[in-house]
């Protein structure tokens, strides 16, 4: 047991320190600018006077390191400094109620996608070669194929057409959650569309290898139930695979919440990076690019933490 | 009814891409020998599709400025007309005949996305070969630092990179190629390190042969399967990422045709139900469907052959 | 016989496997009757059909194989015709079946006691806590240590003998009329083979169960079965009771699997000059784990060492060490008297070619994407520098010692060549060099046992011909028999006893050296029986406590 501690102490420290160098390439990403931070600030009209009295003003005089241990001291108390765009704007103001919008969407699709795309999976692996397996698998490798814009504009041509669901999500904060689930319902739908396939393609992969393993053959020689052999036998050891599974689609919807957002113009995280991006609003990306990259990081490690938990090897040692 | 008329289409459609599909193996068949018309007569109609897909895309890619009726970036009428005899698929918000520009888009998203491809390939399958090879402080090294760059999902890391290089066609490809070299090496690295524990390659180390020949003759050839039908791949992915890019105007910048950007600039029409902006969308797709058939039947052969 | 008596009745049984879109035949036409208590013993080579047909018994057909003729008729019962509900009934209560890797067979989630209960509850035979102590009671026959407790453990907890009887009990849990034993004891150290075979054969005949006892092994099957079925590709070959099979075997299948025991190289003359290689007090660890303890032997020219040991004994290590693969971390390898460098990559070019290596596997031995022309070549063209037509020449000239037929093998690839045939490539590779000493790495144990014969022959005769030393890692004593001069017995990293094989083969032995002699199967139907006697009068520990 206390090796398990071990494990998983040693897990979270990786994912600190995985944090932490994500953190030194997000901000040190910037020093590869060309020519310089105040310059791009200021475009071409700069003058050596206004450049200089910028580079005081964000604290480009200062050196790399210093620079960046302040911009970390004050990302994990949540102060990302300000937005060069909308100048004097702090940056964790712009963040923080769309963030709370990119979860709810993010969330919302995972409550759709994760079961459908489990029991599309399990299914299509007991059934394998079935024309229901033949049919999910090749819808499933069609929606891959799909770009995000893709398909939301052809749910918007279906669906948004005849005024069955808005095609805006805009997200008034005074709107309670059932209209809030119906106004997010086609980004949430696409999102879960994208996600889905991908998911279920790895569980059936995940499942067929699993009942492929001597295990399974000796429970149906012992004379087991078909419904015995997938939830006593097959099931307990599929939860390290299918956590697996499930967190590199969660962290799937990262990236598509971005395109998502923007063709719906949900006030989320995503439109907010793709607007500074474009802007050039160093500051602003940096802040949103860590808070990705820290869910990212999250997700996998709540993965790896799980599956080493649902391993007797580890749990019980010899 | 618009559901209606998109189901009768999508029937209509699937109707036609399953002769069309059954026509080509039969050609496909008939035209070639061997180990290959084996190959080709037993193909499903999936694949049979997938490398008819690919076929026109490389005829017209190859062709544009014959096919195309107008020139790539030239106004040539008012903008946003309706499909006509003398603009097929109407023309865009700036007055550009649609269809030419769908035409030309063929020929530089496709081949940008290969080149990106190509060049991510270049870095990973090099990189990946040499660590799993090499072993101790070059395989730890490169393997830890391409960890923590996969530690960014993709399109975050290439967003912060374009922020930073600005959005030119050259950027694009460097950026994107080396965020996906991470994971081109990471699949070069697990299928080399597959094959450098087999005794074989125990064999020539013992023999005292040189890395270059290691590679080169003992390695490549029993790692090249497996990361062809990876290319196929990664070029879905790569050619998603660049159109996404594209669209959210980040990309490939116009007045360059190209199939995302074409999405994003004639968006609006879509909610006054013209289809025509979801034709660049329908022609990433397609292709993307298209490989994606062949590298399922590539990988299904190559498991059916091992079992 | 009388009908009543019959359990198990096959007639023509066929079954096909799938391969890519054709049905091909596995087995073809089996007819196979069993009576009550009595246990048939199925032999053959691989690719002979007998799991398939193991399995078929219970009305059971793998993924990508089907039952395609014929009729099983268990009880009266017709497997064919039953419906899956009705099969699933009888597997496990009536018709149990124990596979070859226990460690994989069992369901690493669940505890070994759960995995126990599981068939006599769901069937219905027992209650829960009927079955845990009858568990126990069988725990206990099988001569499982600590029975009380063994089943509240984890499969990965057990060692893989005791999980191997572990099955044996599970399989026995609802006291089944028929247990399918497939090589049950293939993948086990000959030491702990002979505690498995022991209970096996207790618990069996204890609740005369029948059984189907399926193995490659002679000797095995010597002592489990009542009667012998001999397979080859599909077909039965001859069938007859045990000692009438041993005794006189008629078809000449069976006289050529009973004469491969036979061979044995003729005494050679005592050890002249320097040794070629020899190993001097070599100590080797991977990281912190001391595998390698104090090692010193010697290897002449025209000799053959054999090193013995089972898995874990440290005897590849010391092929490693040799080789230059594992650096070790004391001693020293001298080859003709001159020390040589720990790091392969520190060798000379003639230092690499004069020793050889001769692999387990032909299969991962041989880059399946060479042809034998430059499989064989590349050794001769890099260290002799032959080129073009000389080059052809010696690869002509080598196929021929390892006779093969030049024009119709040199431009083929590995794929398009049987088992034996690989490993006569790898031998030819490492003949290519022009070494004074190979390294022969378990070469004969993924054969069949006729092709190893050959392969032996083959190796025997190259060395009288080119002056060779050999190193001949084994964990064979039949082998061991059959070519060495000298041999080393290794046990857990360090050498226990060497000497000439004469000395080795007569008492008085190393206790180790004993147990190791005295375990290997003899095709006497007694010979268990009789060793089981013997220790137990000796006081030897008991199999269960090892």
């Amino acid at each position: 047991m206390t090796l398990v501690l071990r494990m998983i102490a040693q897990r979270l420290a990786l994912g600190l320190l995985t944090l932490f160098v994500v953190s030194l390439i997000i901000f040190g990403a910037t020093e590869l600018l060309p020519g310089d931070f105040a310059e791009a600030v200021l475009g071409q009209a700069a003058t050596p006077e206004t450049v200089a009295a910028i580079r005081r003003e964000l604290g480009l005089d200062q050196p790399f390191y210093i620079r960046y241990v302040d911009w970390l001291w004050g990302a994990v108390q949540f102060d990302f400094g300000s937005s060069l765009a909308q100048r004097g704007r702090p940056v964790a103001d712009m963040i923080l109620g769309r963030l709370g919008n990119t979860l709810f969407l993010a969330l919302y699709a995972a409550a759709m996608a994760v079961p459908l795309a489990l029991m599309l999976g399990i299914l299509a692996a007991l059934w394998r070669n079935s024309l229901f397996d033949r049919v999910t698998n090749s819808s499933a490798l069609s929606a891959i194929s799909f770009p995000e814009f893709f398909v939301a504009y052809i749910l918007i041509y279906i669906l948004a057409q005849g005024g069955w669901f808005p095609s805006m999500a805009r997200m008034p904060a005074s709107a309670d959650l059932g209209e809030k689930l119906y106004r997010s319902f086609l980004p949430a739908l696409t999102l879960t569309l994208v996600v889905t396939a991908h998911m279920m393609r790895m569980t059936r992969a995940a499942i067929i290898n699993l009942l492929s393993s001597p295990y399974i053959e000796m429970a149906r020689l012992k004379g087991m139930r078909p419904s015995r052999v997938i939830v006593h036998h097959a099931l307990p050891n599929a939860i390290a695979p299918i956590v697996n599974v499930v967190a590199i689609n969660l962290a799937y919807l990262i990236t598509g919440v971005v395109v998502v957002e923007v063709v719906f113009v949900y006030p989320g995280l995503g439109q907010l990076m793709v607007d500074s991006v474009s802007r050039r609003d160093i500051p602003v990306v940096q802040a949103v690019a860590l808070i990705f990259a820290a869910a990212y990081v999250l997700l996998n490690l709540t993965a790896d933490v799980i599956s080493t938990l649902s391993n007797p090897r580890l749990m019980y040692r010899k | 009814m618009g559901f209606l008329v998109f189901l009768f289409w999508a029937c209509v459609t699937l109707a036609a891409a399953i002769a069309l599909a059954w026509g080509f193996r039969k050609l496909a068949a008939a035209v070639t020998k061997g180990e290959m018309h084996r190959a080709l007569r037993d193909a499903p109609l999936t694949a049979s599709f997938g490398m008819m897909v690919i076929a026109i895309y490389l005829i017209v890619a190859i062709l544009a400025p014959v096919i195309a009726p107008y020139p790539e970036r030239m106004i040539v009428s008012t903008q946003f007309q309706p499909w006509t005899a003398e603009h097929w698929l109407g023309t865009d918000a700036l007055g550009r005949d649609m269809f030419s520009r769908m035409v030309y888009g063929t020929r530089n998203t496709v081949g940008i996305a290969f080149a990106t491809t190509a060049l991510a390939f270049l870095i990973g399958s090099v990189l990946g070969l040499l660590a799993a090879t090499v072993g101790g402080w070059l395989d730890q090294g490169l393997s830890r630092l391409v960890d923590v760059f996969m530690a960014i999902p993709s399109l975050i890391f290439a967003l912060l990179l374009l922020t930073i290089f600005g959005t030119s066609i050259l950027t694009l490809i460097l950026v994107i190629a080396v965020i996906d070299s991470t994971r081109v090496f990471r699949l070069s690295r697990a299928v080399t390190e597959g094959v450098v524990v087999m005794d074989y390659v125990e064999a020539a180390r013992l023999r005292g042969e040189g890395l270059v020949y290691l590679i080169t003759r003992e390695i490549l050839p029993n790692v090249t399967a497996p990361l062809v039908a990876e290319f196929g791949l990664r070029f879905c992915f790569v050619f998603l990422a660049i159109s996404a890019l594209s669209f959210l105007g980040l990309g490939i910048q116009p007045p360059t045709a190209d199939w995302g950007s074409m999405v994003r600039e004639n968006a609006t029409l879509i909610t006054f139900g013209d289809i025509t902006p979801l034709l660049p969308a329908g022609a990433i797709a397609l292709l993307t469907v298209a490989v994606n058939f062949v590298v399922d039947w590539q990988l299904y052969r190559a498991s059916g052959l091992k079992e | 016989m009388s009908d009543k008596d019959i359990l198990l009745d096959i007639k023509g049984l066929k079954i096909e496997g799938k391969a890519g879109d054709d049905w091909l035949p596995i087995v073809n036409g089996i007819d196979l009757t069993l009576r009550k208590g009595e246990v048939l013993g199925l032999i053959g080579e691989s690719g002979a059909g007998k799991s398939t047909i193991g399995l078929g018994a219970m009305g059971f057909a793998r993924d990508g194989c089907r039952i395609s003729g014929g009729q099983i008729l268990f009880d009266g019962i017709d497997l064919r015709k039953a419906s899956a509900d009705k099969l699933r009934r009888l597997r496990g209560k009536r018709i149990a079946y124990v596979a070859q890797s226990a460690a994989a067979s069992f369901n690493p989630a669940h505890k070994l006691m759960d995995q126990y209960c599981e068939a006599p509850v769901r069937h219905g035979v027992m209650s829960r806590a009927e079955a845990e102590h009858d568990a126990v009671e069988l725990y206990r026959k099988m001569q499982l240590p600590n029975p009380e407790e063994i089943g509240f453990r984890y499969p990965h907890q057990v060692s893989g003998g005791q999980l191997q009887r572990a099955m044996t009990a599970m399989a026995m849990s609802c006291r089944p009329d028929l247990i399918i034993f497939d090589e049950p004891t293939t993948a086990l150290d000959v030491t702990t083979q002979i505690e498995v075979l022991a209970a096996i054969r207790d618990i069996v005949e204890q609740f005369g169960t029948a059984a189907i006892y399926i193995t490659h092994d002679l000797a095995v099957v010597a002592q489990m079965a009542d009667r012998i079925k001999i397979l080859l590709r599909g077909d039965e070959i001859e069938e007859a009771d045990t000692r009438t099979m041993l005794a006189q075997p008629k078809h000449d299948y069976t006289k050529s699997l009973w004469a491969v025991r036979s061979f044995q190289r003729e005494t050679q003359a005592a050890p002249e000059g320097q040794p070629v290689v020899s190993v001097r007090g070599v100590s080797a660890a991977y990281g912190p784990v001391r595998v390698l303890d104090d090692v010193s032997f010697d290897i002449y020219a025209r000799r053959t060492v054999a090193v013995v040991g089972e898995s874990g004994s440290g005897k590849s290590t010391a092929a490693r060490v040799i080789t230059g693969l594992l650096p070790p971390i004391e001693g020293e390898v001298l080859f003709e008297g001159k020390s040589l460098p720990a790091d392969y990559r520190q060798r000379t070019r003639d230092q690499l070619r004069h020793a050889q290596m001769i692999y387990q596997m032909a299969d991962t031995a041989l880059n399946p994407k060479l042809t034998i022309r430059k499989l064989i070549g590349r050794p001769a063209q890099m260290y002799l520098g032959l080129r073009g037509k000389a080059l052809t020449e010696r690869i002509r000239e080598l196929l021929h010692l390892i006779e093969m037929e030049p024009d119709d093998f040199i431009d083929r690839l590995p794929s398009e060549l049987s088992g034996g045939q690989k490993q006569r490539i790898g031998i030819a590779r490492a003949l290519a060099a022009e070494p004074r000493f190979i390294i022969c790495d378990e070469v004969t144990s993924a054969l069949d046992q006729i092709v190893a014969e050959g392969i032996l022959r083959l190796l025997d005769r190259l060395q009288g011909e080119l002056d060779l030393a050999y190193m001949f890692i084994t964990h064979d004593l039949a082998t061991v028999r059959a070519i060495a001069d000298d041999v080393v017995v290794m046990q857990q990293g360090r050498v226990v006893e060497q000497g000439t094989k004469a000395e080795m083969f007569a008492p008085p032995h190393h206790p180790y050296t004993e147990l190791l002699l005295s375990s290997v199967p003899e095709m006497d139907p007694d010979w268990l029986t009789h060793l089981l006697e013997k220790r137990s009068k000796q006081g030897m520990p008991a199999p269960g406590a090892i």
